[in-house]
């Protein structure tokens, strides 16, 4: 088995490994940093991060929102570990010389052609779908994908193949006819 | 900054740093692996699962962390995930690797974290309503597998990985 990947990445076997090591380290130092063991996930951020927005313009509606209540709206371990994300992705891509600033992806342009705007409403209107799923399911593909199916929850086992299975069937829908 | 924040800002950025690397993160990546062509995804979590989950039960029985389940709310979990499911395709992201994709570049990506915003909000508001309705059908709780059928975890770990390993192996006589 090769250590690096045709498109110079690192294998996705071994560096899925260490994600794992990470998850357990990650475990460890909440837990003994912040007194309660925090799981990695993503998807609540979103909830905060747009709270944080309505806040500005309408402070009195967001404050009686009982989800926003109950999420409570401040930058926490999970909204900085989604920045540090973007940071870390950001090095790697840099220092790895795989850094590319792109538009429209290869598999949409096959389908779609070369249009910003076609993407653009894609990207917007499948990112509202999702996250009111994923916020309805409790967790992403970090939350129950990673974090809960390393507990062997229920919820993530039912989350993750349904995840797949509509995602299989819409992406075999959208993506089958080709632009010549 | 506080503490929670430095230490979810270093883990953060060697999670993305290790999705970059692992080339996960990429549109063509997850599109790649729900229309079956390709499955470095599925490689890269998997291979973190196995790993994790026996870090994370060893720290569990010995006390030192708890457990946390997300719960087996029956109609949240199912539209939900098929809700996910739909998005996702179209998006070609998921929360966490949109902010990874627009770390290497991928603008489009910034009008998959804008409609995420729009759809967090929409759900917060919509959250009432859904909670009498869809979570209000059939919570099973905060359970795992090992409470479904009344094991211990270490029955399942090795059930899981051997089924995880014959499917790497599937993926790799398949050149997926």
């Amino acid at each position: 088995m090769k250590l690096k990947t045709k498109d110079g990445g690192w294998n996705p076997y071994f560096a899925g490994a260490l994600v794992g090591i990470l998850a357990i380290l990650s475990v460890y130092a909440t837990t003994a940093l912040m007194g309660k063991t925090n799981y990695i996930g993503a998807s609540t951020t979103f909830v905060r991060a747009v709270g944080f927005v309505e806040q500005v313009f309408a402070s009195e509606h967001v404050a009686a929102n009982a989800y926003f209540a109950a999420t409570k709206i401040k930058v926490d371990w999970q909204f900085m570990l989604v920045i540090g994300i973007f940071l870390g992705a950001l090095i790697s891509s840099l220092t790895g010389k795989s850094f590319k600033l792109e538009k429209v992806p290869p598999i949409w342009q096959e389908r779609f052609g070369s249009s910003v705007t076609k993407r653009v409403v894609g990207a917007f209107l499948g990112g509202i779908v999702a996250m009111i799923g994923a916020r309805l399911a409790d967790g992403c593909p970090s939350g129950h994908g990673l974090s809960g199916m390393m507990q062997l929850s229920v919820s993530s086992f039912v989350a993750l193949v349904l995840f797949f299975a509509a995602g299989a069937l819409t992406a075999a829908i959208v993506y089958k006819r080709r632009v010549s | 900054m506080s503490t929670d924040q430095i230490l979810g800002l270093v883990t953060g950025i060697v999670f993305g740093f290790l999705m970059q690397k692992g080339r996960v993160i990429r549109f063509e990546k997850q599109i790649g692996a729900l229309l079956i062509k390709d499955m470095t995804i599925f490689k890269f979590m998997l291979s973190a699962i196995m790993i994790g989950m026996v870090g994370i039960f060893i720290l569990s029985d010995m006390g030192v962390t708890t457990l946390s389940h997300k719960p087996m709310n029956v109609g949240a979990v199912v539209i939900g995930g098929i809700l996910f499911g739909i998005g996702w395709a179209v998006m070609g992201f998921c929360p966490g690797t949109s902010s990874a994709a627009l770390g290497e570049g991928r603008l489009h990506a910034i009008f998959a974290i804008l409609g995420m915003l729009v759809g967090a909000a929409i759900f917060a508001e919509l959250y009432p309503l859904l909670s009498s309705t869809v979570m209000a059908w059939k919570d099973f709780g905060k359970i795992g597998l090992q409470d479904a059928f009344s094991v211990s975890h270490w029955v399942l770990v090795p059930i899981f990985w051997a089924a995880v390993i014959g499917l790497f192996f599937l993926f790799e006589k398949k050149g997926l």
